[in-house]
């Protein structure tokens, strides 16, 4: 290592600021421009937020398995926690209006709150300017801001449970007329107006966000570093960030075009001749599926916002840890595209029994059917990946091919959802719901907790205790499935989603042992992250030191300093090559960085050397 | 553990698959009742049929790939292996394979299941043994049947609330509406689903094949009493079905001097 490369980080950080003093420290931690203290700050919102989706879920889950506290184990009357908080005077049995407002939350917050700003807003921003080899975002002030609009967005989100008539109510999804008719639920006055003020505010967020990693990834890489020398995170990144500013516009539009329904009697989406409590609407001329077109436009991109950056940093993981270069690394590129191309003409998938069009209906058809393609690709390339290569079974490794294997569940789903008359009969029920959790939960997740075992030691120039990782992998791999997995045998009974109580039809009478088991095996989910969160914040203080290439890994940001200063790099990298150049036979080591100048030439001086690679 | 890592994996193909097969089996599925519910419809198995296809060939695919993924973590783990990794930054001809042969079978399942799709939702039956409006209402389904004359908004119109009455055998149209918010017509046992929205009348069509009484589900979120938004649909002779008709015409006679005008 040179001595160039002795940094104290803490100085680092403070450069440009005014030393010392309260304001020192809220222009450095607080309101920083830095890319990585506002990719830490992300980073740990979202696992907080992560950790109240997680307890919302099991609110549910509690209520599926037990409806009305009803043979509930060791006796527990009513729901725990929740229910002596909300529902004290009824025994802590929850009502059936905060049953849908609980579901409600637990996909908001997941999907706005913890996925979407995990992805992008906190690997996003840690990530992109330290594999690109800048020095930071091109637009620093925006990027926190970017950030501070999340708190917000969250307090409004939060605020809602406490205005009269409690939170939302109408799903995730926010369908007129029961979220716009202030009569029609009870969450649906003001609780809905605070939800849609809220993802307005996220909205705002990801938005900044993107046009700050475009302009970045396409203005400010290293030299050398050509847009295929780009590891595929920052591909991903970059491709979810175009996704992000094409789609997000419209959802923003259809969010205020519902709230002045609600608020100033507009009747974008409110039909002539409806009633709402036995009285006539105020308005009308509208058409509810106007919503569902406008919302399902931005929100099918956004489910590959949702994954597309876990498939990046996935195919990272896997290429370090099989010690050889990604199988097919263009063509991992141009599914990536192909991928968010098809994503923005596939909406209508969702409304096959909307009451659209039946003929729309098959063109949609056709369409979902081939954006299974590129996803296919995708996992044969991973596996050609590690044919052949020299495994190590490291904790990110074994998350990032939990990843692989649960995206051929996640993705194979999505097949029977995608053939029209299947749908008919599984839509809505709990096959979406199990084919959406091996997507986002098994997979995207089981992602970026690889992705920050990966990156802890870039983070905090600590590494995380591998025992207690693998400890945390094996009971999350677990659990995962007994959860997610009888939830498809669910769904071919015809099991619905967002029913209170189920077991008073006669053919989902049966299903009561069934989703007992899938209760429990959540509640093990749920606990097995505290194996994780000690792991975490122990490894933050007193995790083991390493230097700045721990892995042995060729990106970019394995030859900055870890953690990395203000400014992320004490030389001006030179990238040669692209990032997967593992098992190269030009060098003697089995990896060979991306700065590493070719054999024949001579080194210029003030580039640090590669380290050796730490025992794993 | 090393290569052991990889019988972790090998629990979900395997695991995965038992429970399929556990719920399919034709001796455990009576035991369980895991599986689709009784199909008492003309075309029900159509949809049964086609999702068997569908699970054939995906199931095949998860295994294969599942035991690829297990193959490869079990043999090629760093400290078994002793040959060094393969330099390979990949190879055109297995892309162009792996590339083409999902796309024709996705394009065979695309192509395959089209009829199905213009049976269930384009080609409506054309002289329909009976037809019935089914207006979903927070929190009911409130019924019409068009009465001897077999018009609608006429006099003799008949009224109905939650228990819809259909003859055997005989093809049945409904004009699905909604009253106030999305409401969703689902059958379990005639694999039928359809959403009601306010402001459109949508026709959904099935014929039963079977007498008894089965479930009707309200499967979109319609509010807070969404979950026991619970209809029957009671499949009768012919016989029966038209002397429930005569009952309901009776039944509103008497109250048709007391109850005023109910045009839901």
């Amino acid at each position: 290592m040179s001595t160039a490369s002795t940094v104290d980080p803490h100085n680092q950080a403070s450069g440009g600021h005014a030393p010392g003093g309260v304001s020192h420290f809220i222009w450095t931690y607080v309101f920083s421009r830095d890319h990585k203290i506002i990719g830490l700050q992300f980073l740990f919102s979202t696992l907080i937020w992560f950790l109240i989706g997680g307890l919302l879920a099991l609110a549910v889950r509690w209520q599926v398995a037990w409806p009305w506290g009803e043979g509930a184990p060791f006796g527990i009357q009513g729901m725990p926690v929740l229910g002596n908080l909300f529902f004290a005077e009824q025994g802590g049995q929850i009502s059936p209006e905060f049953y849908t407002m609980l579901f409600t939350m637990h996909a908001t917050v997941m999907i706005f709150f913890v996925i979407i700003p995990i992805l992008a807003g906190a690997f996003g921003n840690y990530l992109i300017p330290l594999m690109i080899g800048a020095d930071d975002m091109a637009f620093p002030t925006l990027n926190m801001l970017s950030y501070w609009f999340m708190w917000p967005a969250f307090m409004v989100m939060t605020a809602a449970f406490f205005v009269e008539g409690g939170g939302p109510a109408a799903g995730w999804t926010s369908y007129p007329p029961l979220s716009v008719l202030t009569e029609a639920a009870p969450g649906s006055g003001a609780g809905q107006t605070c939800w849609l003020v809220g993802i307005t505010l996220v909205g705002i967020s990801s938005m900044m966000g993107s046009v700050n990693y475009l302009t970045t990834i396409l203005q400010m890489r290293a030299p050398g570093m050509t847009m295929f020398r780009l590891p595929l995170t920052i591909w991903s990144m970059f491709i979810t960030a175009v996704l992000q500013a094409f789609a997000l516009p419209v959802l923003t539009a259809a969010g205020v075009m519902q709230l002045t329904d609600r608020l100033i009697g507009t009747g974008f989406f409110l039909p002539d001749g409806a009633t709402a409590n036995n009285m006539p609407l105020a308005t009308g001329g509208g058409q509810p599926l106007l919503w569902q077109h406008l919302f399902w436009f931005y929100s099918h991109p956004a489910v590959y916002i949702m994954i597309l950056p876990a498939m990046g940093m996935v195919s990272d993981i896997i290429s370090c840890f099989a010690r050889k270069p990604i199988f097919g690394y263009k063509p991992m590129v141009y599914s990536i595209a192909g991928i968010a191309g098809l994503g923005f003409v596939v909406w209508g998938h969702h409304m096959f029994v909307s009451g659209m069009n039946p003929f729309l209906g098959m063109t949609f058809m056709v369409a979902t059917m081939m954006i299974a393609l590129p996803s296919a690709i995708k996992v044969f390339n991973w596996l050609g990946t590690i044919w052949s290569g020299k495994l190590l079974f490291s904790t990110p490794m074994l998350f990032a091919l939990s990843f692989v294997s649960m995206f051929i569940i996640g993705g194979l789903s999505g097949i029977f959802m995608a053939a029209t008359p299947v749908d008919i009969f599984i839509h809505d029920t709990y096959f979406i719901v199990a084919h959406f959790h091996y997507v986002l939960f098994a997979g995207t997740a089981m992602g970026v907790f690889g992705a920050i075992y990966f990156w802890f030691p870039k983070m905090f120039g600590r590494m995380m205790n591998e025992s207690w990782g693998k400890l945390h992998f094996f009971l999350t791999f677990l659990f995962l499935n007994g959860t997610f997995f009888p939830m498809h045998i669910l769904g071919v009974v015809g099991f619905p989603r967002r029913l209170a109580d189920a077991y008073q039809y006669e053919v989902f009478h049966n299903l009561k042992p069934m989703n007992e088991f899938i209760t429990w095996c959540a509640i093990g989910m749920v606990a097995a992250q505290v194996v994780f969160f000690a792991n975490f914040f122990y490894s933050i203080f007193r995790g083991k030191k390493v230097g700045r290439n721990p892995w042995g890994a060729n990106g970019l940001e394995w030859t900055a300093p870890s953690p990395p200063g203000h400014g992320n790099f004490d030389f001006q990298p030179i990238v040669y090559r692209g990032p997967y150049e593992y098992a190269s036979p030009e060098v003697d080591t089995d990896f060979y960085p991306q700065t590493q100048p070719p054999p024949e030439e001579t080194i210029p001086v003030g580039i640090p050397e590669a380290e050796p690679v730490a025992s794993t | 553990m090393g290569r052991y890592w990889s019988l972790l994996f090998l629990l979900v193909p395997v695991l995965g698959t038992a429970l399929f097969v556990v719920a399919y089996d034709e001796h455990s599925r009576p035991l369980l009742n895991h599986w689709f519910p009784k199909d008492v419809s003309e075309y029900g198995h159509v949809i049964d049929n086609l999702f068997m296809v569908i699970l054939w060939l995906t199931g095949a695919v998860f295994i294969g790939t599942q035991l690829t993924l297990v193959w490869f973590m079990w043999k090629y783990e760093a400290n078994v292996s002793n040959e060094p990794a393969k330099f390979t930054h990949g190879s055109h001809n297995i892309e162009v394979i792996w590339t083409v042969i999902p796309a024709a079978t996705l394009l065979f399942i695309a192509i395959y299941q089209l009829n199905a799709w213009a049976d269930t939702k384009v080609r409506e039956p054309n002289n329909p043994g009976m037809t019935v409006e089914v207006v979903g209402r927070q929190f009911e389904w409130r019924l019409r049947y068009p009465g001897p004359d077999k018009r609608f908004d006429t006099p003799d119109d008949l009224f109905s609330v939650n228990e819809l009455h259909v003859p055997v055998d005989e093809d049945i149209l409904v004009h699905l509406k909604s009253s106030d918010v999305l409401h969703d017509f689902f059958l379990p046992n005639l694999r039928v689903k359809q959403d009601a929205v306010p402001g459109m009348k949508i026709p959904v069509w099935f014929r039963a094949t079977e007498e008894g009484v089965f479930d009707l589900v309200c499967a979109e979120l319609c509010g807070w009493g969404h979950y026991k938004m619970k209809g029957l649909l009671r499949v009768e002779s012919r016989e029966a079905y038209n002397a429930y008709l005569a009952e309901l015409k009776k039944q509103q006679h008497l109250s048709a001097m007391t109850v005023g005008e109910d045009e839901s």
